[in-house]
């Protein structure tokens, strides 16, 4: 290759930008030295600057994009062999970096520039998708002028019965931007198609539910949660049963992303606990063609199955979280999903120890599928934040909580086992001589959420296939910074 | 505008113009509606593919619009989903 290449310089600058109007005379100056070497680019009006003949009209960016430019005025050098680029005006600087010891005489040594327009808020997304064609690869799906766009998302069969935000290419691109997963990778088939699902598809379905941008890491942690095979997302969606993933997170994130944790944790009103879980949901019946009727063969469902996620109050350094139970650290972001249904409430005002609360959450805990049934169901009990100071006034912690829960659900057989009290439903006769537990070892899990007014706990019942035959509590870490994932 | 491009949510099995619904398999056993709108000489023809249909062994209902003029009032079409299995519109002079 011939290496002696006449120098090539490209300036970029921008007329609503006071330091690209203060430099016009050393446009002047440049071109009159460099002559056909410089080209100038503009980006809001080719009428600018009046000291150029010819500038390049980069209304649409595609120049200031594709070279990143962050600032103007920008000049490039575009023949060193590692791009080499200065950026607003600095006399010294600039003499150095053209070589002409006299430029910019009688100018200010030095002002600041201002931003690219490639920079304006929300442009980088707009400009990825003009100029790099690749990267989203869904089919697109094109509305007749006549078409309300939220009734064709509807009449596509895409919404869970609520409307939907649609999803356009710039709203998806923006979601993708909350991650910085490729959107062309693949996580894994979602059943019960078992359709490839990427990064893109889920951030469409994000978009459909309604999250924000910063939701999306947790959102994609949920999504490969549930295609955990200890999940088993298939079996959860065919059953008759109540149950669907409920989404629990913990650590940082919650409090990054402004989750509710306190006052009405598990009701409506709150954006991130609302879209995240309903991102699930919407990412299951459209990707995975997990359609109610269809193969969602469900007696009742659950109003969960719209949307089910909170996060854990973590406002006691003394309480362990649920993702720490799981082997994660308290400053480590986890979401975990556990197959259950609708919510039980624990009442109790009159406690005034640990013991008899524990017996209290603990008859109550019966219940759970049947109050016959042991070991079918899982549970998870959520401890509100009066229980939990009562539990901490009686010296209790969550271990001790734990085994006095345990102690309490054992259970002879024959008091459970088909016909006694006279019920037909229960246990198989095989247990009459059992000592039996509710709950299935690793089946009982703690949580802690809610307002600090109202002595009021609760129990989400899990499937009654749960366990290694059917579905086991998951979890996964997520990252909002950019680190590795686990 | 931007709105009128939609990425596809779904897994792209089906393809992406709006389906018809699921036709009937079979008359025989279907109850299949008439609706008349209500123009001259409706009912002349209706009774002949009324006499038609139940051949092919449907049951038939009747309804009629109030006036061709306007759309089928909203109880009409809500009771002509609940009733019938499929409807044929008469749209006749």
């Amino acid at each position: 290759m011939n290496q002696s290449v006449e120098p090539s310089y490209a300036l970029v600058v921008k007329k609503d930008c006071p330091t690209c109007a203060l430099i016009e005379p050393v446009i002047a100056e440049l071109i009159k030295a460099m002559a056909g070497a410089l080209t100038v680019y503009v980006q809001d009006d080719p009428s600018f600057p009046a000291t150029a003949a010819n500038p390049i009209d980069d209304r649409s960016l595609e120049f200031s994009y594709k070279n990143n430019i962050e600032f103007v005025p920008t000049l490039i050098n575009l023949t060193a062999d590692s791009e080499d680029r200065i950026y607003g005006w600095d006399k010294q600087q600039w003499r150095e970096f053209t070589g002409l010891p006299t430029l910019g005489e009688g100018l200010v040594d030095f002002k600041p520039g201002c931003g690219s327009k490639s920079q304006d808020p929300g442009m980088d997304e707009v400009l990825a998708l003009r100029f790099d064609s690749g990267i989203l690869q869904a089919r697109r799906v094109e509305l007749a002028e006549s078409e309300d766009v939220v009734e064709a998302c509807y009449e596509r069969g895409w919404t869970d019965g609520l409307p939907v935000v649609p999803p356009t290419p710039i709203r998806v691109m923006r979601m993708l931007a909350g991650s910085d997963r490729s959107p062309s990778e693949i996580i894994g088939n979602v059943p019960p198609d078992y359709r490839p699902c990427s990064i893109e598809k889920i951030a469409t379905n994000a978009v459909m539910a309604g999250a924000k941008p910063e939701y999306f890491p947790a959102i994609i942690a949920a999504a490969e949660a549930a295609l955990l095979d200890k999940f088993c997302m298939h079996g959860l969606l065919c059953t008759t049963y109540f149950s669907s993933p409920v989404v629990i997170i913990n650590g940082p994130a919650p409090r990054q992303i402004g989750m509710n944790s306190g006052v009405n944790a598990l009701g409506q009103g709150n954006r991130a606990n609302a879209t995240i879980g309903r991102s699930l949901q919407l990412l299951i019946r459209n990707v995975g063609g997990g359609v109610p009727g269809g193969i969602d063969r469900a007696t009742m469902g659950n109003p969960g199955k719209y949307t089910y996620c909170f996060a854990e109050d973590e406002s006691d350094a003394d309480w362990p979280t649920l993702a720490m139970d799981r082997g994660f650290d308290r400053d480590q972001s986890v979401v975990s999903l556990f197959a259950g249904d609708g919510l039980t409430p624990i009442l109790d005002q009159q406690s005034r120890t640990a013991a008899s609360l524990a017996k209290s959450m603990a008859a109550s805990l019966r219940g759970v599928a049947h109050v016959k049934l042991f070991g079918l169901a899982d549970a998870i009990l959520i401890v509100c934040p009066e229980h939990r100071r009562l539990l901490k006034d009686s010296g209790w912690s969550k271990a001790d909580l734990k085994a006095a829960l345990f102690d309490e659900l054992m259970t002879p057989g024959h008091e459970i086992v088909r016909g006694a009290s006279d019920m037909a439903e229960g246990m198989p006769e095989k247990f009459k001589d059992k000592l039996l537990n509710k709950f299935r070892d690793d089946g009982l899990h703690i949580v802690s959420t809610g307002g600090t007014a109202g002595m009021f706990s609760a129990i989400i019942g899990g499937w009654v296939a749960s366990g290694e035959r059917g579905s086991q509590l998951v979890s996964k870490r997520f990252s909002t910074s950019g680190d590795e994932n686990e | 505008m931007s709105d009128m491009t939609l990425l596809d949510p779904t897994a792209e099995l089906k393809p992406v113009e709006r389906q018809l619904l699921p036709r009937l398999r079979s008359l025989s056993g279907a109850t299949v509606g008439l609706l008349d709108i209500s123009k001259p000489r409706g009912k002349e023809f209706l009774d002949e593919v009324e006499r038609q249909l139940m051949e092919l062994g449907a049951t038939i209902k009747r309804y009629s619009k109030p006036t061709f003029a306007r759309v089928a009032p909203k109880e009409l079409t809500q009771r002509i989903s609940i009733e019938c299995d499929a409807v044929i519109e008469g749209l006749a002079d």
